[in-house]
């Protein structure tokens, strides 16, 4: 062949082998959840179905790995380089999606927006001072008071292109005094590995990948080969479980309890535990109960009516009927994969009736009494199906249970008013570290921001605030662990909650999807890939 | 006429505000937006300051008031949960819901009035038996258990429908009509059906009792001995004579549709108004619920008007009674 002729069949071959590459590279990904996102903006709403969308799109300085460990994000090191001053190292060379820099201005500018009063995000930057620019790619925050959590709370804090959301208009998170609609609603400009293509709220949202994102070099951690996806909100369960099996959907994040084992034959389905425990607590400060038969005192004020109702719970039976085998039962208020647990402290009192019996005659309720049991029927896994049996449970010993299921529009606002004798409650650990259990349920309700703001029960013990308070400041590491661990015994003596279970969530999906599991119940595409 | 006419519309604006006081009155009770619109962390300022911003700290009536006059000018709010103008949602989301309840009340008509016909004159035949036994399932059976039956059937078992959604749609100006593609069209089958059933068979069996009714009349008699064929008799003068109930019960329910295939909607994620009004109450989202029972409202009294009016093209004896009242 001449040399001409060689090269064009070199180039056609070459060509050719791109175009194959290409195609055979296409990976599609529809994926399914109950609820759509109801927003765009990274800093308006704190809410699963809203960051399971947008951290494709957007990134915080500080990643969490496979393991929910912390992994270097937009930032490559941070240091605190005085008790109340953290320095970020910021990454080089990485690029908004519109092409714009990502540099300290933007982080300067994203921290300011998450701190507005119309921003969600504020709990993880409510220790923060002032945000100060060193450089183009160093940061320093002030805090107000030392705090060791910092780095842990800014993994869930999203940076934006300052110069695009001023351009747009967006320089704070939805302000609902205007009534248009503001530009971050529908549409979005990360650094992340994917981009928003297409936005129907309610329908479909889809992303396409970023080709030129910096966490692609990675192969071996950000191995994900998904080139674009399609997200769906179904909110039928029987539908969304009828998509997955019809082979319209590749991946659905939260299947019925009642079809994982069906899905487990001919579909995969990962298993795992969430961040979420699930729990009774109760009015504690009251001197007579709003909902209760019992005049002139408060039962839950003593702590023995409290562990009779505990020992009057059989787990077992919830986990293997109610939960059918779902849920891990548990002795305390938050999972392993929290900073400050401890296995030792997680047991269970034992069930037992006669127990139980025997406690609420030494506290003179030999006779038992009545009370009304509030409960959320749309918000838990099978949340009212759990108040049904322990209410039945609590009747057996002697302690007449009244269950007000209602939908979570209605319960919240209940509860947030203190109108509630006895009520379930789930919660979840969004910094993964045990301060903000301890801090937002158990601390005294003195009006500092943050202390005690969903304890409605108003359990107030001088002890366990002296050991929050060291949680809040202490840098040194063992002598605040040391602090969470006394915590976690007087939690486990004192009883001002009963806890159930944490959360297990199944993902479902089908064979040809491989990805890892995580607790935190938010799927990363930068990690799946499809065969 | 002009006088009937403009008489209703007169008392269709009382209708439309009886409607809007009631729906206000009982949002009180569904719960508190704002703490839904905040979610598990917020502070007191921030909660306080979102109550002023949205007027929730005013008292009712004022409430009422601003939300009736802004409504008459077709300025209905901005939605809590999706942070978009209320009218352009409902725009957004008017076609899927036309569309698919209009389908549906089309698939009642045509199906369930032959099949009325057919059960009328052919009282005795196995085929009558037939459908009449068949037809208790369309009104027995509920529609979500219907629907996710057909689900099972047609897309998980033989996979030729799709299970969820709207389709392909292509946008005709604010229109988005599914009617143009093949995925749409897929995808309007199974709700479509499910909707349609309940319809079918009450359109079925009323029109089969008009019949047999109306065929022991004197005029089909006569009509008869008078030797005009039986194509003539029954569906010249008997279906024609049958229609009158027939028109106003499927006016009715053809309101009922679109304002409430909410359960279909929500079954088959369909993204109509039904949809978005479950999301709504679920989310305490009380703009987008006060603009949805409103326009259920007026389609209700628009529904009711145009029925009335199809009174004197259907039935000669009302033509006759109001020319003569009029003509002294």
């Amino acid at each position: 062949m001449s040399m001409k002729r060689a090269f064009g069949t070199a180039i056609l071959a070459g060509a050719l082998a791109a175009a194959l590459a290409a195609a055979a590279e296409a990976k599609p990904f529809r994926f399914a959840v109950s609820g759509d996102a109801n927003t765009m903006d990274p800093h308006s709403q704190n809410a699963g179905q809203v960051t399971l969308i947008l951290r494709q799109i957007y990134e915080p300085l500080i990643h969490r790995g496979k393991k929910l460990e912390k992994i270097p994000g937009l930032a490559t090191s941070w240091q605190a380089v005085e008790p109340t001053r953290w320095r970020f190292q910021l990454r080089r060379g990485v690029k908004f999606h519109d092409g714009s820099d990502f540099n300290a201005d933007d982080v300067v500018f994203s921290i300011k927006r998450a701190l507005a009063p119309t921003s969600n995000y504020a709990i993880y930057v409510d220790t923060v001072a002032d945000v100060v620019r060193v450089d183009d790619h160093t940061v320093d925050v002030v805090t107000k008071i030392p705090d060791p959590i910092l780095p842990d709370k800014f993994t869930s804090v999203f940076m934006m292109d300052k110069e695009w959301s001023e351009k747009n208009n967006s320089i704070r998170p939805q302000n609902t005094r205007e009534r248009e609609e503001m530009f971050t609603v529908r549409n979005t400009n990360g650094t992340g590995p994917y981009r928003l293509t297409t936005r129907e709220p309610d329908v479909r949202t889809e992303l396409a990948r970023v080709d030129s994102w910096w966490g692609w070099q990675d192969k071996g951690l950000n191995d994900g080969n998904v080139t674009q996806m399609t997200f769906r909100p179904i909110g039928s369960d029987a539908t969304r479980v009828a998509a997955l099996l019809s082979g319209e959907v590749d991946f659905v994040l939260d299947p019925p309890l009642q079809d994982v084992n069906r899905l487990k034959q001919s579909l995969r389905v990962l298993e795992g535990p969430e961040v979420r425990t699930i729990f009774f607590t109760y009015d504690m400060h009251r001197d007579e109960l709003l909902y209760s038969n019992v005049k002139g005192k408060n039962p839950f004020k003593d702590v023995r009516v409290r562990k009779a109702m505990y020992q009057a719970i059989d787990s077992n039976a919830i986990h293997t009927r109610v939960m059918r085998g779902q849920s891990i039962p548990t002795g305390t208020f938050f999972p392993p994969q929290v900073n400050g647990y401890l296995k030792s402290e997680d047991v269970r009192h034992p069930f037992s009736v006669d127990a139980a019996k025997k406690l609420l005659a030494e506290a003179g309720y030999g006779g038992g009494f009545e009370v009304t049991l509030d409960c959320p029927n749309n918000r838990y896994i099978n949340d009212e199906q759990i108040c049904q049996a322990v209410a039945a449970m609590w009747t057996r010993v002697g302690i007449s249970t009244k269950l007000n299921a209602m939908p979570l529009a209605t319960f919240f606002p209940k509860i947030q008013k203190d109108d509630s004798s006895l009520y379930l409650m789930g919660w979840g650990v969004p910094t993964y570290d045990a301060l903000y259990s301890f801090q937002s349920l158990l601390q005294s309700r003195d009006g500092q921001p943050g202390n005690g703001i969903w304890n409605y029960g108003r359990y107030s013990y001088a002890e366990m605030d002296r050991l929050i308070n060291i949680m809040k400041n202490e840098l040194d590491t063992t002598k605040r662990t040391a602090a969470i661990h006394a915590a976690l015994r007087i939690y486990r003596e004192d009883i001002p909650h009963i806890p159930v279970h944490h959360q297990m969530i199944p993902w479902a999906m089908q064979k040809s999807v491989n990805t890892v599991h995580m607790a935190n119940n938010q799927l990363e595409v930068k990690w799946v890939k499809l065969d | 006429m002009i006088a009937f006419v403009v008489q209703r519309l007169l008392q269709s604006v009382l209708v439309m505000l009886a409607v809007a006081f009631i729906s206000f009155a009982l949002f009180r009770y569904i719960g508190d937006p704002v703490l839904i619109m905040l979610g598990q962390d917020f502070t007191r300022e921030q909660y306080e300051m979102l109550v002023r911003d949205l007027g929730l700290d005013q008292p009712f009536y004022v409430q009422f008031a601003k939300f009736v006059v802004s409504a008459v000018q077709g300025e209905f709010g901005i939605s809590y949960r999706l942070a978009r103008p209320v009218a352009q949602l409902i725009a957004e989301r008017l076609p899927a819901t036309l569309e698919l309840s209009m389908m549906a009340a089309l698939l009642a008509l045509t199906i369930g009035v032959p099949m009325g016909v057919y059960t009328g004159l052919r009282r005795d035949s196995w085929l009558s038996r037939f459908f009449l036994t068949i037809s208790l399932v369309g009104v027995s059976l509920p529609t979500f258990l219907i629907g996710i039956l057909l689900i099972l059937v047609f897309a998980v078992q033989l996979g030729v429908l799709p299970s969820f959604g709207r389709g392909d749609v292509v946008k005709l100006g604010s229109w988005s009509t599914g009617f143009l593609t093949t995925s749409g069209l897929k995808a309007l089958v199974l709700p479509a059906v499910t909707l349609c059933l309940f319809q079918l068979t009450l359109i079925m069996r009323l029109v089969r009792s008009e019949m047999l009714e109306v065929l022991r009349t004197d005029y089909i008699k006569f009509a008869r001995a008078r030797g005009l064929q039986n194509r003539a008799v029954n569906f010249g003068h008997a279906l024609k004579n049958t229609l009158v109930p027939v028109i106003t019960i499927t006016g009715l329910q053809i309101g009922g549709i679109i304002a409430f295939a909410i359960v279909t909607e929500t079954v088959f994620q369909w993204p109509g108004m039904g949809l978005l009004f479950i999301q709504s109450v679920n989310n305490a989202d009380v703009p987008v619920m006060a603009a949805y029972l409103l326009l259920v409202g007026f389609f209700f009294v628009v529904i009711n008007l145009v029925v009335d009016l199809l009174y004197y093209v259907v039935d000669p004896r009302l033509r006759i009674d109001r020319g003569a009242a009029s003509g002294h």
